[in-house]
């Protein structure tokens, strides 16, 4: 079979997939749960609950506060303790509802049946209204609101849908696990996005090491009929589940710099999104969970696990629950090691997009000693995005904010291939991250100047 | 032989006469006028180029104040006084006296007071570590201990105290240029009045975290309890979301509220130590 794969840069990681046999358990409620307001890219929700409200699962206790915003629900029954600033995994302040939990008391309106429905709603309007009001948004990373992407501007027009089951960052087989244990559900719900999109192709596209999943993805569509869908086999390589890495090898197609996906009519959407997308449509089930890996170079096997949690866990219940911190952990790690942040407040809760609790070792994850840059180029072939990491640290060095914007430091996906591949461990990513923001608020705001100017006129 | 050193001699000569002769009248006919006042400014400037005083180096300053009618405005920080008297004296031009600055570290948590809580791995940049996260230690607000400002300083007026783990203004060297607080992404370095002798009271805490938490964070932080405000009787201070700040254009000196602090976050620097302790001392 030919497999497919983005055309430049990426890197070869060892995928270090401990935990791809252990099913996904479902973690008990904890006494307390933290639910943090800003689980989702844009404006955080506004609470809509007050301090002793009494709160069943999946009742609404945050409404989104601008177009690119979300919905929270309540992911226990119980009391609101409190709603004010908690610590967010890096340790930044963000609204919190705090709920005493009070058993699991279901909002009406919610089916929670196991039995599959396939029969696909008519109406596209039904449709990405079911998936507003129940709180998706994208869990491949991102966390961006999934009926916004859903509902392409005026003017462009999806051709494809990609169903992004690559997850291609080492350790992490939550996707994976879903791909295998809910296949069915995924492939009803990627033919949800594919008719909300207009029935354009729809391809499913996995990496290579998971061939038990391809199988039952297969398997599933042989069994559920269901139109148009394809299934797309990648080359094993970081970072293979990039978004535009993923138009690129499955379309062929390359996203212009500072372009949106939709722009060469390709849209996105990750396998757990699927997932959250059936049971929003389907069963009228609002997002307040998801798979969870828990799993390191120094956690025994026996302890490694793939846990269904629910939004507003704190980490620490977790990594009680799961035994407790192992010994030698060196760094602990919310998603994966290429792109996952590393935990500074084990307090902090689980948010929608959270995908891993990972735990490294201090040898696999301790950072050479810097040395001089020899100009060898090999961060710039390692980029997926052709850009010159090297090059854009000076620039981020020296300050200079048009020689970045210039150099394309916007167009950086911060998927740390740069930094893998230095040999002589300069922090690349490190400099680039904030020099990108910078130069995004530049643009930002030069954007907003000139729309400011049109009204004007 | 001869002939040919000679012929190249007058060759090269007459050939430099024209061209010296060429540039010259293209000099004068392309010749920019310029107000001979920038030059003398410039002149008497103290050449740092550090941008202290808004513009891109002592040219652009000299070149702005000439163009301008008044000194308002108009202030090289560097220089201070007696180079802006001159300044003034060119252009003939009134000056206001403004209270010479200095940067002001105000954050008091060493290492002893703040413990840390993990551990950073990644670029030594405080720009880099506050775009990451809240910080190594519980307090989101306080000096991250890289060093931009140390390097951010074009007089090298600041150190970073190992012991402390804090930066260190260097009073002698400081010239109040400000590229300090603008290279630092907290905010914890501020301009403030040398004050008479050096002598100058600040809170030395920038936390906003409610007094629990502060504390929890560092034991030297400033918790908003108000006492200092209470006790000021020049009314220098307020208290803004949990924490106190001294208006330096007010404060007396007095330095009541020192005293008062329960967590030492006030600090009052360069002041003469008492006689009755020189007394005790002997």
């Amino acid at each position: 079979m030919n497999k497919l794969s983005f055309s430049i840069g990426g890197v070869h990681p060892d995928d270090c997939k401990i935990s791809r046999n252990c099913s996904i358990e479902e973690l008990p409620l904890p006494g307390v749960m933290h639910v943090s307001m800003a689980q989702h890219l844009g404006a955080p929700a506004t609470p809509v609950v007050a301090v002793g409200d009494r709160v069943r699962t999946g009742q609404v206790i945050g409404e989104p506060a601008g177009f690119i915003s979300a919905f929270v629900h309540s992911p226990a029954s119980g009391t609101v303790k409190s709603i004010g600033p908690g610590k967010d995994l890096s340790g930044r302040m963000v609204t919190h509802i705090d709920i005493a939990v009070e058993g699991d008391e279901w909002a009406e309106g919610i089916d929670r049946s196991s039995t599959l429905v396939t029969e696909i709603p008519e109406d596209r309007t039904f449709i990405l209204e079911r998936i507003r009001a129940n709180g998706v948004v994208g869990l491949g990373g991102a966390t961006f609101p999934t009926h916004v992407k859903l509902n392409p501007a005026p003017g462009s027009k999806a051709e494809c849908l990609i169903i992004n089951g690559a997850e291609c960052e080492p350790y992490l087989t939550s996707d994976f696990r879903v791909l295998v244990e809910r296949t069915r559900e995924v492939v009803v719900g990627a033919t949800i996005m594919r008719r909300a999109l207009g029935d354009c192709r729809t391809v499913i596209a996995v990496e290579e090491n998971k061939p038990e999943a391809i199988m039952s993805l297969r398997a599933a569509m042989g069994e559920l009929h269901m139109e148009g869908l394809e299934i797309a086999v990648l080359r094993k390589k970081y970072p293979q589940g990039g978004e535009k890495q993923l138009i690129d090898a499955v379309m062929h197609r390359q996203v212009k710099s500072g372009g949106l996906p939709i722009s060469v009519g390709a849209v996105v959407q990750n396998v757990s999104t699927a997932l959250a997308v059936y049971e929003a449509v389907q069963k009228n089930r609002p997002l307040i969970s998801n798979v969870l890996t828990v799993t390191g170079d120094c956690l025994p096997v026996e302890r490694q696990h793939n846990y269904l949690f629910r939004i507003g866990m704190p980490l620490s219940y977790i990594a009680e629950y799961a035994g407790g911190v192992p010994e030698g952990a060196a760094k602990i790690v919310s998603g994966g090691p290429m792109m996952g942040r590393a935990v500074s407040e084990m307090e902090a809760s689980t948010v929608k997009g959270s995908s891993s609790l990972l735990y490294l070792s201090e040898k696999a994850t301790r950072r050479a000693p810097e040395s001089n840059c020899i100009r060898c180029g090999r961060c710039a072939s390692a980029c997926p995005m052709g850009l010159e990491p090297f090059l854009l640290v000076r620039l981020a060095k020296a300050g200079d904010a048009a020689g970045l914007e210039a150099a394309s430091v916007q167009d950086c996906i911060e998927c740390g291939c740069c930094l893998y591949s230095c040999p002589a461990a300069v922090p690349l990513l490190d400099h680039i991250r904030p020099a990108k923001g910078q130069v995004m608020g530049i643009i930002r705001a030069r954007a907003a100047a000139a729309k400011a100017a049109d009204d004007k006129k | 032989m001869n002939s040919i050193v000679l012929w190249t001699v007058v060759i090269l000569s007459s050939l430099g006469l024209v061209l010296a002769v060429v540039l010259y009248l293209v000099a004068r006919r392309f010749k920019v006028e310029e107000d001979p006042r920038i030059d003398r400014v410039e002149a008497v400037m103290p050449g740092a180029n550090c941008g202290g005083c808004g513009y891109a180096g002592c040219r652009a300053f000299a070149e702005a104040a000439v163009k301008d009618t008044t000194l308002d405005g108009h202030y090289c920080p560097v220089g201070g006084t007696p180079v802006m008297k001159q300044v003034a004296d060119i252009l003939g031009y009134e000056l206001k006296e403004q209270a010479p600055m200095i940067a002001v570290v105000r954050c008091n948590g060493s290492c002893e007071a703040r413990p840390k809580v993990n551990e950073y791995d990644g670029a030594k940049s405080c720009r880099v570590v506050s775009a990451l996260y809240a910080g190594e230690t519980l307090c989101q607000y306080g000096c991250v201990g890289c060093g931009d400002c140390v390097s951010a300083c074009p007089f090298g007026a600041i150190s970073m105290d190992a012991g402390t783990g804090l930066p260190v203004v260097d009073e002698r060297k400081c010239t109040a240029c400000g590229s300090c607080v603008k290279a630092c992404p907290k905010g914890v370095i501020e301009l403030r009045a040398k004050g008479p002798r050096g002598m100058r009271v600040y809170v030395s805490c920038i936390s906003r975290d409610k007094g629990a938490v502060a504390r929890k964070a560092c034991q030297s932080a400033c918790i908003g309890c108000g006492k200092c405000r209470k006790v000021c009787a020049a009314e220098a201070i307020r208290i803004e979301d949990n924490l106190s700040y001294i208006d330096f254009t007010k404060c007396r000196l007095c330095k009541k509220c020192v005293a008062e602090c329960p967590t030492g976050a006030i600090h009052a620097v360069n002041f003469p130590v008492l006689k009755k302790k020189e007394a005790e001392g002997e």
